[in-house]
């Protein structure tokens, strides 16, 4: 019989902190029994993964990460649904396979990536990974197993993806995966002078390029608002690749909590300014998909250099029809703010996902690390959430910590009436619930 | 190799079938829950492994382990190793409380370890040798409080294996013994964790490499032999009274 002991749970960005009895288990069918919520390997940054209330059992996915079925003729993977994506990628690569979306790390379970409905620098042509999810297995709340797809129980199959782990338990995951060239990437990059030029320079860039990202100086103001970096890849032909396949390496880990001034204006100041001389170095190269994908995953931890005090980051989509004007609203009250943001990564999103409450819609994202520092953090994304509410845009979930439910409702109104419906009809009791839940969409805490 | 494998469903066995499974063993998985089994095999063979099926075994069913072990070898046409690290695990406080648990816990770790061993040294030694891979624990070294019960099962199932060694190993049955420390497992979820806790991947590429090399004796991670050398010379005493 699977047990859970209480003890203490975080997301990515280390507070909130919350007791919860985690259970556990290699058979995750086992582990669901009784628990409130499904927990992957925690990557979401506020209170997604954690219990509604102090206390409560949390299922832990992490340990479930059977591979299931593979068809190499169809690319058709099933899963368990605690398999991570750097699991999975090591096994897959070789085979001449890749996860068609990505997200910033790897990290995360497959149940996590389908919770959050995942997107990635091939947003604006591959859509999340919802769109390659063939199939779900579930546990509901009420103890039912159950397969769902686009054709059997569609609702529900929706409502799963981005659905935040509210809807059921996943237990399984049957994706169609991408056959890749070679396990390398073919990477250039560009500087970028100012706003205006990103968001030119990006679109642009989208149309030839799979893969494409900016990161931005979000310390730079007036003329050199949006200064930055526009990275760019796609999978290499096997004619360019290195033979052999691409190695893990060493991965140092931050060994303790930095002091909270460690990320200050001067530091952030100084990783930008390495950050632009190093992309006006190597402009071409051939990198492993990981450099590509999750150039932080380099360093394991690195959580800990914000500090005990820990971080939140800020996603907002803002819709293409408002316009270069609020994206650059939205970078003007960054910047005027107090706080020193330290990388910020702009992308143009492709059409929206399937997901009932999927973050991605055509436009222009941001994501900012802030540093938590109370109030002055609330009232910095309160603004930042005005500025988005005006455009018609929404925040991504899996990042937030801090939005407050009026103004979810006011991006989001509409969706979050309908998700409600399908929880009501699958979980009426509510069952299954988060700490996210009861912050943002009114469960019973 | 062609090995069997008792309780690889789960924990360190699991990731010691995934090793043996990309190098491209043979293997044939022992356990109680079919449709376990059946996820744990389609794993395997997608990992690599020659061959990958199943037979039923209880731990707490001495009678099937004989019929387990022949379909095992009768599926994969030939017997090099046997694993075994199917067993149960109870708090000192659970089995002080609940007699019955203890009694499942001492025959299933103990008795029923050894009741399968005899079943496969049998068998290895009838098709001229092979390898005996049993998991211990370093719970088994010294008596300790917070583990009297548990560590006393483990002791006698090290014994058994030290003396299977001693025995037969002129006869071609090579035994391994695996001492592992602290693995971050389904078994040990929940318990506090000490010092050297180690991953279950990690612990067995280790356990991979003794049965390659027939070490009687493995503890995983290695610092624990350091570490059991010491505390098995501690003075009674002092033990008694550290309570750790």
């Amino acid at each position: 019989m699977a047990h859970g002991v209480v003890s203490k749970v975080a997301g990515w960005g280390r507070v909130p902190v919350c007791d919860a009895e985690e259970v556990l288990d290699e058979d995750l069918r086992a582990a669901v029994r009784g628990a409130r919520l499904t927990r992957g390997l925690g990557r979401s940054y506020g209170d997604a993964s954690l219990p509604p209330h102090p206390g409560a059992r949390v299922a832990a996915s992490r340990r479930a990460d059977r591979l299931l079925a593979f068809d190499a003729s169809t690319g058709v993977l099933r899963a368990e649904a605690g398999l991570s994506l750097a699991r999975l990628s090591e096994w897959l690569l070789p085979r001449g396979f890749a996860v068609p979306v990505v997200p910033g790390t790897c990290y995360v379970t497959l149940g996590g990536m389908v919770a959050a409905d995942v997107h990635g620098r091939n947003h604006h042509t591959a859509g999340t990974i919802g769109a390659y999810l063939r199939s779900l297995r579930l546990a509901l709340a009420d103890g039912r197993e159950l397969e769902v797809s686009a054709v059997h129980e569609p609702e529900l199959f929706r409502a799963t993806q981005g659905g935040m782990g509210l809807t059921a338990h996943i237990l399984e995951v049957e994706l169609a995966l991408k056959r890749i060239p070679s396990p390398w990437i073919w990477q250039e990059t560009e500087p970028l002078r100012d706003l205006d030029q990103l968001l030119e320079r990006l679109q642009a860039a989208s149309a030839e390029w799979p893969f494409t990202v900016s990161v931005v100086d979000a310390l730079a103001g007036g003329a050199a608002l949006g200064r930055g970096v526009l990275i760019k890849g796609r999978w290499a032909e096997p004619d360019e690749a290195p033979a052999q396949l691409p190695r893990s390496g060493f991965q140092p880990r931050v060994p303790f909590d930095l002091p909270d001034w460690a990320l200050n204006r001067s530091s952030a100041r100084l990783v930008n300014a390495l950050y632009r001389a190093r992309s006006r170095l190597a402009s071409q190269a051939i990198v492993a998909p990981r450099a590509h994908f999750q150039p932080l995953d380099i360093l394991r931890d690195w959580n800990r250099g914000y500090g005990k005090r820990g971080f939140t980051q800020y996603q907002a989509v803002i819709p293409r029809e408002a316009g270069a004007r609020a994206v650059r609203r939205l970078f003007e009250t960054l910047v005027a703010s107090a706080e020193p943001p330290f990388l910020c990564v702009v992308k143009d999103f492709g059409a929206a996902g399937t997901g009932l409450l999927s973050f991605p819609r055509p436009g222009t994202t941001a994501s900012i690390d802030l540093p938590l520092r109370g109030e002055r953090t609330q009232a910095l994304v309160d603004a930042l959430n005005r500025c988005v509410i005006d455009a018609g845009g929404r925040v991504y979930l899996a990042k937030d910590a801090l939005t407050r439910r009026e103004h979810l409702e006011a991006m989001d109104g509409e969706r979050l009436r309908a998700f409600d419906a399908v929880r009501r009809r699958y979980d009426p009791e509510r069952r299954l619930s988060s700490r996210l839940a009861v912050r943002l969409l009114g469960d019973p805490a | 190799m062609k090995v069997a494998l008792f309780g690889a469903t789960r924990g360190i066995g699991r990731a010691l079938a995934r090793e043996l499974a990309a190098r491209g063993d043979a293997l044939c998985l022992l356990g109680r829950d079919e449709a376990e089994l059946m996820r744990s095999c389609a794993d395997l063979s997608l990992r690599g492994a020659a061959a990958g099926s199943f037979a039923h075994c209880d731990l707490l069913e001495p009678l099937g382990f004989e019929p387990a072990l022949a379909r095992a070898e009768e599926q994969l046409g030939g017997l090099d190793a046997v694993i075994v690290s199917a067993g149960l695990f109870g708090t000192q406080a659970e089995l002080e409380r609940d007699a019955g648990q203890l009694e499942r816990l001492l025959d299933a770790d103990f008795v029923h370890t050894i009741g399968f061993c005899e079943v496969a040294r049998r068998r290895l030694l009838a098709r001229g040798g092979g390898t005996l891979c049993v998991l211990s624990s370093v719970a088994g070294d010294r008596a300790r409080a917070p583990v009297a019960l548990y560590g006393a099962a483990k002791a006698g199932l090290s014994h058994y294996l030290e003396g299977l060694d001693h025995g037969y190993r002129s006869q071609g049955l090579r035994t391994v013994c695996v001492k592992p420390g602290f693995v971050r497992t389904g078994m040990t979820a929940g318990l506090p964790e000490p010092p050297f806790a180690a991953d279950p991947e990690r612990v067995a590429r280790r356990i991979v490499k003794a049965i390659d090399r027939g070490w009687p004796v493995v503890y995983v991670p290695p610092i624990w032999r350091a570490v059991m050398a010491l505390v098995r010379r501690l003075p009674r005493a002092l033990l008694r009274r550290l309570r750790f």
